[in-house]
């Protein structure tokens, strides 16, 4: 731990793309035996960051240095070679293949004629697998394993290379409080090894539990690294969020209608519990937390996607069961959803077919679409979103994301709904369409819609909402009004430190 | 000029190769025989189509929605042997209604398998293609199916019948073409197949309740597979077990040399009366040209697999990709 050359020095990696410095002379450097935090808020720069680390971008300009040696990264391969290894998010996992194989895979020991030499593999794997304490061998089957524990395969397959500096990527995500305290004494004790850790959280709780020092990007730039014993959430936050946003948007001159929606005691299993709102016309009402918050589960929720363990959904004070998206639809609720591609279009039909899609039954000339008023509807919706075609006839899969997300919300709006539900509007979204989106979402409160936006992006929610329901673990945490939220009581709402105290 | 370079050759060839090809065969073919181009023949090769191409219809749907059926040649092998046995036992006007029927209970049995269970249709009718041709069996006792009176019945006039100097096979797959055509252009519920074959997910977020969609695809399959079986047994009065053997591969042939993927989200009925065509005008030009019967299977096959390719090369816009 005296030793002062760092594991892994990062010196003035700048990436552009087209339009866009994703990485702006980012330096910082992990010394062997830290764990070493990287955090900054969606779009600030840690992916790319990561993707350069991981020999899948080439930076423009700058190096980055294992140990003593400069060293170039063409391929993931290579940056394995290298020393430093990745534990995903999402795992990489051959879910059929034993332990053994899925460590080893690609390098099994062999014998003569290409065979592989089964014992070698086992007593390797088990020798690895001592060192992390778990409770399965070489020969269990992966897919049979908890999460938590393919987790540690994928570590142990880390720890059969010479690894210099080890990356977790939001490694909690998905695992238990028991499972996370195993997955921080294998850290503690790559530690102990003398290896550096960059572990990469939204969670501060976590962050000040096992890390040494943070560093924090924000769009794109370095912005500072902080001891983390020595400083604090505000600091942290202060710095990832930096710029005084934009939240000046006009007041609200509109008079508020009645409850279009309220749910009561709302549960579903274990992706969200106890949830209760209610979302009046003219109003928007914004969901802001992490990624597997239950944010997106409640939407899929009231649209009829998933069924309700507990609780009520009321519509103009009556209360309702919904059980498919089609009987969602027939009684006014409409959502606009998160993956735009996977869920909202049919990328090989025209503009005008998705845009009608939900109620082509009911524009009929006889027993045939009436293709004349359904370009009718188009023309009404392209004009009044401003959207941007060569004509109906275009693909939608041919269209930018903004034109994109501009024919799902013209598709809802069209079909005239009680209430507009939006998750995730401006995902992969370039800046100058956001903020139209952003003031559409307004104008639609404004027309008297109720709408509710889910977003993972703080300014976005912060600019369109009239309320935020904070969300952490599946549950609301505290529910501000737009005079009170500020960003750092939102922050830590959401990242489970405080609920109600965080306003004092 | 080396500015043509090989890749846009080859994406040429990739979008417009079975033109081309057909183009190539009908000119050799002409060259080869002159008979090709009588008009004796060419109404000689739609009416032999007429068959392959009524049940194509009805599975241009199922592949538009995204799934497969392998199941009708063997189905139609039952409705053949259904309707020939009923026409001594019920008579002809009860034994065709009662044929249909027993026919869409098996398309309506797939339809829930794949539809509401979402089963994958590929092992569906794979299984359904067996299980059709043991329960034909069992109904027939493995025994050819032959009508009494050979001359006396009206029922002939679906398989020898003419109108208009046209025959009958040829009036009902134009018709029915025509009919499903508009179906699945014109409709709603033709516009819902295609949403639910591009993105069946963007579908079911649309409101479209997908499950059903299947169902009636596959209704309206084992409802042309009727309709065929009843034409081939109206032409032959009589027939063997085994009549619709190694169809429903035919009709996929057919269905992928109009252009559909078998993906799902792409084709029309015109374009399968085109596959149809071609793939009738190739067979029997083969035999003009004096190839043997049996060639006919392994130039059939090669021209389904280059389909495929075709198929794929078009997606990607190469002929070759290292990668999918």
């Amino acid at each position: 731990m005296t030793d002062q050359t760092p594991a892994l020095r990062l010196e003035g990696i700048v990436k552009t793309f087209p339009g866009v410095r994703a990485l702006d002379g980012v330096s910082f450097s992990v010394m062997p035996g830290e764990v070493h935090a990287l955090m900054g808020e969606n779009g600030a720069g840690k992916s790319t960051l990561m993707k350069v680390l991981g020999g899948i971008h080439q930076p423009d300009s700058g190096q980055i240095v294992v140990g003593e040696s400069p060293v170039v990264m063409r391929s993931p391969l290579e940056a394995k070679a290298k020393g430093i290894v990745f534990i995903h998010q999402e795992l990489s996992l051959a879910e059929e293949l034993s332990v053994a194989e899925n460590i080893y895979l690609g390098e099994l020991p062999r014998k003569r004629f290409g065979l592989v030499d089964w014992p070698r593999l086992e007593a390797q794997t088990n020798e690895i697998l001592g060192k992390l304490k778990v409770g399965f061998n070489a020969k269990t089957k992966v897919g049979d394993l908890s999460i938590a524990n393919q987790q540690m395969v994928e570590i142990a397959r880390a720890l059969t290379v010479d690894a210099k500096a080890v990356i977790f990527d939001e490694p909690t995500a998905s695992l238990t409080d028991a499972e996370k305290v195993v997955l921080f004494d294998v850290i503690a004790d790559l530690r102990a090894h003398g290896v550096g850790i960059i572990y990469i959280s939204h969670r501060m709780e976590e962050i000040f539990k096992i890390t040494d020092r943070i560093s924090v990007l924000r769009d794109g730039q370095y912005r500072g690294t902080l001891d983390t014993a020595a400083t604090d959430e505000e600091e942290i936050t202060s710095l990832m969020i930096g710029r005084k946003l934009d939240l000046t948007r006009s007041a609200r001159t509109h008079e508020l209608g009645g409850v279009a929606i309220e749910v009561r005691g709302l549960s579903c299993g274990g992706l969200f519990r106890d949830i209760d709102f209610e979302v009046r016309r003219g109003e928007v009402l914004g969901f802001y937390g992490l990624v597997g918050a239950g944010r997106t589960e409640i939407a899929e929720t009231l649209f009829g996607l998933r069924d309700p363990s507990a609780g009520q959904i009321l519509l103009d004070g009556e209360e309702v069961r919904i059980h498919s998206p089609a009987e969602a639809i027939a009684r006014g609720i409409s959502l606009v959803p998160e993956d735009r591609k996977g869920q909202g279009l049919v990328l090989g039909m025209n503009c005008r077919d998705n845009m009608t899609l939900p109620q082509v039954s009911d524009l009929k000339a006889g027993p045939f679409v009436a293709e004349g008023a359904e370009v009718a509807i188009f023309d009404q919706y392209r004009d009044r979103l401003d959207i941007r075609t060569p004509g109906w006839k275009q693909m939608v899969g041919n269209l930018s994301g903004g034109n994109q997300q501009k024919i799902v919300i013209g598709k809802w709006l069209s079909m005239h709904p009680n209430v507009l539900i939006v998750d995730e509007p401006t995902r992969g979204i370039d800046v100058g369409s956001k903020s139209e989106i952003h003031n559409l979402i307004r104008d639609l409160a404004a027309q008297g819609y109720a709408v509710i936006v889910i977003s993972s992006e703080m300014p976005e929610v912060l600019h369109v909402s009239d309320r935020i329901v904070a969300m952490y673990s599946g549950q609301i945490m505290r529910t501000f009004t737009a005079e009170e939220v500020t960003e750092d009581n939102l922050i830590q709402a959401i990242s489970g430190l405080s609920g109600e105290g965080a306003a004092a | 000029m080396s500015g043509v370079n090989k890749a846009q050759i080859g994406g040429f060839l990739a979008r417009q190769g079975i033109l081309v090809a057909f183009v190539v065969f009908m000119v050799g073919f002409t060259l080869a025989n002159q008979r090709f181009l009588d008009p004796d023949n060419i109404m000689g090769v739609m009416r032999s189509s007429a068959i392959l191409g009524v049940m194509a219809l009805g599975v241009t749907f199922v592949v538009i929605s995204g799934n497969l059926d392998l199941s009708v040649g063997s189905m139609m092998s039952f409705s053949t042997i259904v309707v020939l046995d009923l026409h001594d036992k019920l008579g002809p006007a009860l034994a065709i209604p009662a044929m249909f029927a027993m026919t869409l209970c098996l398309g309506a049995f797939i339809g829930f398998l794949v539809g509401y269970l979402k089963l994958n249709s590929l092992i569906v009718t794979l299984g359904m293609l067996s299980a059709i041709h043991g329960l034909t069996l069992t109904y027939s006792g493995g025994q050819n199916m032959d009508i009494a009176d050979k001359e006396g019945t009206w029922f002939s006039v679906f398989g020898q019948g003419e109108a208009l100097g046209i025959p009958v096979p040829i009036l009902i797959f134009v018709g029915l073409a025509a009919l499903l055509g508009v179906t699945l252009g014109k409709t709603p519920f033709g516009r819902k197949v295609y949403a639910v074959g591009g993105n069946g997910t963007a579908a079911t977020f649309s409101g479209i309740r997908r499950a059903r969609v299947v169902f009636i695809c596959y209704l309206m399959s084992s409802f042309c597979v009727a309709t065929a079986g009843l034409i081939q047994a109206s032409r032959s009065l009589g027939s063997q077990n085994t009549v619709g053997q190694g169809l429903e591969l035919e009709v996929l042939a057919a269905i992928i040399l109009g252009g559909a993927s078998l993906l799902g989200g792409s084709g029309t009925i015109f374009k399968t009366v085109i596959g149809v065509l071609i793939l009738g005008f190739i067979q029997n030009g083969l035999l003009l040209v004096g190839l043997q019967f049996y060639v006919q299977y392994v130039v059939t096959w090669v021209i389904i697999i280059l389909a495929v390719w075709l198929d794929i090369a078009a997606k990607r816009g190469k002929l070759w990709s290292p990668i999918a």
